[in-house]
Formats: structure tokens, sequence, C-alpha cells
């Protein structure tokens, strides 16, 4: 951090140096002949985008300051104990202030995902490629619409329902019906042991 | 202006106003021409003026007891509410004072709508009108959000969704806005300090909106020109400033009726629920003030496409001055206009109950049709009505059709005297 303020404190400090000795040649060249109009322009161009630089260097801090900041970028993952869920049952936990539904699928409902023809979907994806193991479905319970968080068991497919603006997902969270326009994503995570899931 | 300059009787007063010229200020208000046929709706330039200090001033109290932290928002404002000295009533005010602040705003755009008041040369007022407009919603949908319960979270979430419709940097902008990976503490500070900043903003805007009127001057109900100062006006002060006084009060009565006895008609049961990341509200809605829009935006079947038609429906207005070709202004002189100014009056309303209703069959269905007419009225309505339509001729003058095409004093006494032989 203190190597880019460095950077910009000198930035701005040429700028200014620049700016004042450029000032200084035009209202000489001004008072002198109006003949050495390239040198001017040259100087005017010069000047003019070392301030945008140095503008775009004075502005970036305060631009980012809005970011996802140090101790929100370090809550980014969570371990989740899977042993109690029963077959046919889901949670929800709370991932970097999302929900997460963890559901454990019954035979039925994974071998119904499986079968759904590709050519059906808003946005065709295997069931295959959205589990690491088929009986558990992860993924992330915000709408890609606008961010509301889907109703289980609702809707024209069974799967998750959406009841802000009435988008219909499939058992596999996938986008059926309605405005949003993806299926409902997949986080990072992994099967630490069994009965652990890590997400993140 | 046309007035004669003016200078200050005192000593002090001169020397003053030669360095300053505040003292000329007062009196360019004070005896600005205005036309003297306005009607009531162009009382809503003051009330809204009113509207604007209000907020602000109880809005300064408020920031005294809230607190901007997604742990403790909800509590301070409870804390508002039930333990500080008249919390109630300032925190009632301000929050069915941002209503009763739209409800004038709507009735002062569709009066300019109607009387033509946004046609050349008030081009400038419109636009800045616009501007002004678009700060507010923006200004109320952040202190929506700042109680921080259920409605206030969800409200937050989509509105900042939006912007994740925008290809390829969307998911940043929208991190980017939130501070973080979902609604949070950090969001909610920023919103915080906006809406504060904001209504500052729209004070210099409505500056800048009022100096751009005093230039041309009002229209008025005929919409014709007048000459300033001249027998077609009168003097701001008294007769429109006690005029938008009366009107005020009595907006200030409904405002009371709202604040003592219908506080929480105009918000959602759901925020008095602290808000909860894991539970959507079965049933989400913006205020009633920005239904239409979000009809709008649920109108269109695809994520982009909704919020560009969104965005679009705010700033075609911006364009109006130069949609509308009619040579006339005021719709009192164009019957087919007239006609369509309530037909969009009735498409908007629609568009607010749709907006309040959930998205589905029937409800949809009206949406979309309510959303195009929107479009058509703007993009072709205006354009062909202005080159196609018979108007009825304008009068020479305002006094012309009250007194009847011979504005002299003659007249209006033989007029008066048929009046009292027909009561003999």
């Amino acid at each position: 951090m203190s190597s880019s303020y460095l950077i910009l404190t000198t930035i701005i400090i040429f700028l200014l140096i620049f700016l004042y000795i450029s000032w200084i040649f035009i209202s000489n060249e001004i008072e002198n002949k109006k003949e050495t109009g390239e040198r001017r322009d040259f100087l005017y161009t010069a000047s003019y985008a070392l301030g945008a630089v140095g503008l775009g260097a004075a502005v970036w801090p305060l631009v980012d300051q809005m970011n996802p900041d140090a101790s929100v970028k370090a809550l980014s993952t969570t371990e989740v104990d899977i042993s109690n869920i029963d077959v046919g049952k889901s949670i929800t936990v709370l991932w970097r202030g999302k929900p997460v539904f963890i559901r454990r699928r019954t035979q039925e409902e994974i071998i119904e995902s499986q079968n759904t023809k590709l050519t059906e979907l808003k946005d065709p994806q295997k069931d295959q490629d959205r589990v690491k193991k088929p009986e558990w479905l992860v993924m992330l319970g915000v709408c890609t619409h606008l961010g509301c968080v889907p109703l289980g068991g609702k809707g024209d497919y069974k799967g998750w329902f959406c009841p802000c603006h009435g988008s219909h997902y499939d058992k596999s969270g996938r986008i059926r019906k309605g405005p949003a326009p993806t299926n409902l994503p997949i986080p990072k995570y992994e099967f630490v042991d069994n009965n652990t899931i890590k997400i993140g | 202006m046309s007035e004669e300059k003016y200078i200050p009787k005192s000593k002090i007063g001169q020397w003053f106003d030669s360095r300053l010229p505040l003292l000329s200020l007062m009196h360019h208000l004070r005896d600005y021409p205005t036309p003297k046929n306005l009607n009531y709706w162009w009382t809503f330039g003051a009330i809204l003026t009113f509207c604007l200090i209000a907020q602000i001033i109880t809005g300064l109290v408020l920031a005294m007891h809230y607190v901007a932290h997604a742990d403790l928002a909800f509590e301070s404002v409870e804390h508002i509410m039930r333990n500080v000295n008249y919390g109630w009533l300032i925190r009632y005010f301000h929050a069915n004072g941002s209503s009763m602040f739209f409800l004038a705003v709507y009735i002062h755009i569709f009066r300019a709508l109607f009387y033509g008041s946004y046609k050349s040369p008030r081009e400038m007022i419109w636009i800045l009108g616009m501007l002004i407009y678009i700060l507010m919603m923006a200004t109320a949908f952040m202190g929506y959000v700042l109680p921080w319960g259920q409605m206030s979270f969800w409200a937050a979430t989509v509105i900042t969704n939006l912007f994740s419709a925008i290809p390829f940097i969307g998911e940043s902008i929208v991190t980017w806005l939130w501070g973080g990976y979902s609604v949070d503490s950090p969001m909610l500070t920023r919103f915080y300090s906006l809406h504060y900043l904001l209504p500052f903003l729209i004070f210099a805007l409505v500056i800048l909106h009022i100096w751009a009127l005093h230039i041309p001057g009002n229209n008025n109900p005929v919409g014709i020109d007048i000459k300033q100062p001249s027998k077609d006006t009168v003097p701001f002060s008294p007769y429109i400033a006690v005029k938008d006084l009366y009107a005020l009060i009595i907006f200030l009565i409904i405002t009371a009726g709202f604040v003592f006895f219908a506080p929480n008609i105009l918000s959602h049961p759901d925020n008095y629920i602290k808000a909860n990341p894991l539970v959507t509200p079965t049933h989400i809605v913006p205020e009633w003030y920005l239904l239409p829009f979000y009809a709008i935006l649920r109108a269109v079947p695809s994520k982009l496409g909704g919020v560009i038609v969104m965005f679009a429906s705010l700033f075609i207005l911006m364009f109006l001055p130069w949609l509308d070709t009619s040579k006339v202004r005021s719709a009192v002189f164009k019957p087919l206009s007239k006609l369509f100014f309530w037909v969009l009056v009735i498409d908007v309303v629609i568009l607010g109950y749709i907006g309040a209703n959930p998205p589905e069959g029937l409800y949809l269905l009206i949406g979309r049709v309510a959303t195009i007419y929107y479009f058509l009225h703007f993009i072709l309505v205006l354009p062909v009505l202005g080159y196609k339509e018979k108007t009825i001729p304008l009068p020479i003058s305002i006094s012309d059709p009250v007194l009847g095409g011979q504005p002299n004093i003659s007249t209006t006494r033989s007029r008066e005297d048929i009046k009292e032989k027909q009561h003999d």
C-alpha cells in the first residue's frame, strides 16, 4: 500500500512541476510570437495526457475502497457437517453472506435429473456436471435473476421457485422457465470426509 | 428579467447590494411576474420545495440517533421509535414525507405533461427536473434500505443485482457496490453516506431548476407566451405566495393524516422483521412510487432486456421536448392530445397496479401491453399528433378566454348588466 502511494505522490509532484513549466513556456510563447504552434501543441497534449494519468491515479483509491476489504475476503470458506441430513431433505447454510442449499437427493430425483434432455434446457448443463456425488446437490441459493432466495419443492418442475419474479428451476437447480438467465450456480466445494463439506 | 433595476433604499443596503446582490435577488423573487391565470396545479413547485427541506431537516435529526451497521441499524430504528423524544413523530414524518414528496412530484410532472411546460423555451427546466426525479428515486431507495428490515434487505438485493445484467463487467460492479459477496454491512454504510449526500445535490439542482424557470418565466394553463411584466401578470408576492401557502396547508393536513392516523399504511409489515439473508419474503414489492418501473422491469422476459427497457422508460422522458412536435403547448387546445394524456395517466396507474402483483398469467400480459403503450405514447403518438392534430385556435391573451374575446372593461360591465336584468 505504501509503495503505491509513493508512486501516486511522485506522479502528482511531477504533474504539478510539468504543468507549471509548460504554463511558463506557453505564456512566453504567446508574448513573443504565435509561430511556434507545433511545440505548443505538443506541450498541450503532453500536459493533458499526464494530467489524465495523474487524475486517474488520484481517483483510483477512492474507487477501490468500495471493493471487498481484507476482513470480508478472510471469511471465504465454511465447513458443514452433513451427517444429519436424511434422504430427500435439504439444509441451507450461509457462505459469504449467501445461502447455500445442500440437498441429499432421492434416487428418483437423480434419475429424473440425469434423464432430462439438454434440448429442453435454457442453460444446457448435464446433471453429472453439477454434482460431485450424485446424492449430494450443493448449489448457491441465489436466483440468477436478481438475487432472491428460491423456495424449495415449488414451481412447475418441483425443484425451486423464485417468488420475486417467477423463475422456475428443476430438481437439479437448472433454469426452466422465467426471467433468470442461468442455472443456480455451483460454488467451489469439496468433501473433506464422508460427513463434511468444505465450501469455498 | 424585464423588471426595473432594483436599488436598495438605505445607504448600507446599497453598499451591500453592489458587493453581493442578495437584496436584488430577494427583490426579484418577491416581485417576479407570474401569469395571473395559474391554477392550483401550479402550486406543487412550492410544495415540493417544502418537502425537500422538510426531508432534509427530519433526516438530519434521525441521523443523530441512527446507527449504520448491519447488527445495529434495525435496533437503532426501534430505539428511535420507542426511546427518543418525539422519535416516532420525526421518523413517521420522514417516512411518510417521502411518499408525499413523490405524490407531489408525480402531480408536478403530469401537470407539465398536460400543459406542455416542457416545450420550448423551457427544455432545460424539464431536463433538470428529470435529473432531480432520478436522484429522488435513488435517494428514496437508499433511504428505504437503512432500517435494515426484510423489505430493506431484499429491495437492496434486487436493485443492486440489476447491475449484474451488464455483460462481462456486471458481476464485478455488483461486488464493488456491495463491498463484499452479498448485501451486508459495507453496503449499508455506503448507502447511508450517499443517502445523506444526494438530497444536497437535489437541492443544488432545484436552485438550477428555479433559475432556469425564471429566465423564460412560468408557463400557464393557456400555454401562450405573455409579456413580462404586463397586465397578464401579477407579482409572485403576495398573489402566488399566498396561493402556494394555502395549497401547502391542505397538503400538510393530508400528510398529517397519514403521519398520525395511518403511519404504516404505505409501507410493508415485512419491514418490521429484521433482515435475514436466508429467507426472501414471499412477495417483495418496492415502495408504491417505484411500482410502474418495477412492472416494466418484469414485463420483459429477459434479464438484460428488462433492465435496459426499465432505464429507457426513464431516459425517454429526457427527450420529450423533441418528441412532442406540436406547436401548441397546452392540451386545453388539443382535444386528441388531451385524450391521449389521460390514456397515459391510466396506463401508468395500471403499470403501478401490475407492479404490486405477482408476475403471472393475466397480470403479466396486462403489464406487457401497458409497457408497450407507455413507449408508443412517446415515440409514436406524440410525434404524429403534433403533425396531424387539428388544434382549437389560441386566444390572443390569457384574459381573452375569460372575457370572451374582448378584453376591455366596457364589455365585462355590459355582461354584468345582462345578468342583473335576468335576475330581475
